[in-house]
């Protein structure tokens, strides 16, 4: 896709500098889909697969439009509905169908694949040529401060919709959803419908991920029915290594961090593709296995850190107390 | 306030593990009354509360809350009418949110959630204000996660989200079971003060039987399904535990068994 930057060797290291904010942008086209899979993944506590086929959903939708004519702002808004609809899908699915959380995405994932097939009415689209919201070839070689002007429109665009769903997570709503995530019981004992919040946040998480795959299909002015396949565990990835950074004292920090995330993950991506022995398609493969760490080694720590304290704390109940001892404080 | 008219509620219907956990209930609870309930295991006092929170439907009879037929409505729909504190400290609070948050949203209980800021400068001067009515210091805490606060600060908490909208019913699900014996007590007593400054129509499951006679102004007691015995606010002056158990034994014909049982 976009790796024709130009690297030079220094002191026998691959280096790659002018390639970081072609990479930078790309990462916050995608930060919008890892700000989707935080929504459901962190917010809502539910791992939604339904990711794969929706982001493919946003890139079909926005490729198709653009073709048909319509104005590329126009086709984004597209992507972002049908994000949206199928969100409200996987939402009915797990809330009213009482299908398990996973399943209902796998169904959605499957399911839109052949949607997403019908919508384009072939494999893949090419936009090549055709007016996006991102400057072409041409226009960019004419005037190269375009480049300049589109990195911050990206970033700034980005930033305004992670500051959007900050307030939306702080209004009334918003704190429903998140305490449905958190403790379900307790909101519904003060009087909000569950099944609703939940489909909201689906829905909102699945408008956000397509809204990223229209950004890139119209960035890389091209559209491909495989283009969402393992795109969850991207977003897991990219929320896992921002969280790992930037941590989540507070909503703020949580959405930047899954943000910031995403462009780390791709310079990530970027220096293990400079790696010779690594192919490209190893790439999931290494996604995978960072998803893996970073789920495993907290865990793990967490529970020998738990031991050793318990361990300690015996010991000093043994030095201390004597037995039969009243030790109830 | 509160009606409940032959209500039966079955577990298991028509299998070899069916269970009776309410047999034709009758209640009526007036304005402002403070009922406490006790009863051993699997009399059916949760079943009972779950039946008025909406957590279970029953297979006959009605509730009504102040003139509305409730019976068939889920829960999230009646707590509009209902506050409620779980035994689990842990049950009534969103543990990854701020006190601040959680206050929040107890605050909108019966309003419909839209767009606006849950907290804003008002409502957190209201928090203040309410938070300070507990005594102990949560108030200077509004931005501190409810996951940091201790099993009795979370349980006061949950009891101030569950009553400062003053809901037409207060249900306390042996609020203080799970905390030790000093918190238990403090968790009573703001108890005991916020029923009463707010006037609450409250119905209290414990184990406590001497907390049982001291608290409200009625006591009731359920054995396998049904309300057996039920002491109005003259009787249950002079009533002690000894009284208690006598009438228990003669009524159900078996002694009052339950691990959990605090008699003193």
């Amino acid at each position: 896709m976009l790796h024709s930057s130009v690297t030079f060797v220094q002191e026998g290291h691959l280096l790659m500098l002018s390639s970081l904010p072609v990479t930078i942008q790309l990462g916050m086209l995608y930060a919008l889909m890892s700000l989707g899979v935080y929504i459901t993944f962190r917010i809502l506590n539910f791992p939604d697969l339904t990711v794969d086929g929706s982001f493919t959903t946003g890139g079909a939708v926005a490729a198709i439009m653009i073709m048909q004519g319509y104005h590329p702002w126009l086709a984004l808004a597209g992507a972002f509905v049908g994000g949206l609809l199928a969100g409200v899908c996987t939402g009915l699915l797990h809330t009213k169908g009482k299908i398990n959380g996973l399943l209902s995405g796998i169904l959605m994932m499957i399911a839109l694949h052949s949607i997403n097939y019908r919508i384009m009415g072939m494999p893949n689209v090419s936009l090549f040529k055709i007016d996006t919201i991102f400057p072409n070839a041409s226009a960019i070689s004419e005037a190269p401060y375009l480049r300049t002007v589109v990195f911050f429109s990206v970033i700034l665009g980005v930033l305004i919709i992670k500051l959007l769903l900050d307030w939306f997570l702080h209004t009334d709503l918003g704190l429903a959803l998140r305490a449905t995530g958190d403790n379900d019981r307790m909101i519904r004992s003060f009087g909000a419908n569950t099944d609703m919040t939940k489909i909201v946040g689906i829905s909102l998480s699945n408008g956000l991920v397509a809204l990223s795959g229209g950004l890139i299909a119209q960035s890389s002015a091209y559209a491909d029915v495989y283009m969402g396949v393992g795109m969850i565990v991207i977003g897991l990835a990219s929320v896992i290594i921002g969280e790992a950074i930037f941590g989540t004292r507070n909503v703020f920090f949580a959405t930047l961090a899954a943000m910031l995330g995403s462009v780390i993950y791709r310079i990530i991506v970027d220096l293990a593709l400079r790696v010779e022995w690594l192919e490209a398609s190893d790439m999931k493969l290494i996604t995978a296995l960072i998803v893996i760490i970073a789920l495993v080694v907290p865990a793990a720590q967490k529970q020998w850190r738990n031991r050793s304290v318990a361990r300690k704390r015996a010991l000093t109940l043994h030095t201390t107390d004597l037995p039969g001892g009243e030790s109830d404080a | 306030m509160l009606k409940m008219r032959q209500v039966t509620k079955l577990f298991f219907p028509g299998t070899v593990d069916e269970k009776i956990a309410l047999v034709d209930v009758n209640l009526l609870l007036q304005p402002g009354d403070f009922v406490t309930i006790i009863g051993s295991n699997g009399a059916g006092k949760s079943t009972l509360m779950n039946i008025i929170s909406g957590g279970l439907k029953p297979e006959t009879g009605t509730v009504t809350i102040q003139d509305t037929e409730v019976q068939q409505l889920s829960e999230h729909k009646r707590s509009r009418w209902i506050g409620r504190v779980f035994q689990d400290p842990m049950a009534g609070t969103a543990p990854h949110m701020t006190i601040e948050e959680n206050l929040a949203i107890a605050y909108a209980r019966g309003k419909s959630r839209g767009l606006s800021f849950g907290v804003n400068r008002l409502k957190r001067l209201f928090f203040k204000e309410q938070l300070s009515l507990l005594g102990i210091g949560l108030e200077d805490r509004l931005r501190a996660r409810v996951g940091q606060l201790s099993g009795g600060e979370r349980q006061a908490l949950s009891l101030l989200m569950a009553t400062f909208t003053r809901p037409k019913i207060l249900l306390l699900d042996e609020h203080t079971a799970a905390l030790d014996p000093n918190r238990a007590e403090l968790i009573t007593a703001m108890t005991e003060k916020l029923v009463r400054e707010m006037q609450l129509t409250t119905l209290m499951v414990t184990h406590n039987m001497e907390q049982a006679i001291r608290l409200g102004n009625r006591l009731i007691m359920m054995d396998k399904g049904r309300i057996i015995l039920d002491f109005n606010e003259e009787e249950k002056r002079s009533l002690t535990i000894e009284k208690l158990l006598a009438e228990f034994e003669k009524i159900s014909g078996h002694k009052l068994a339950d691990d959990k049982m605090v008699f003193g």
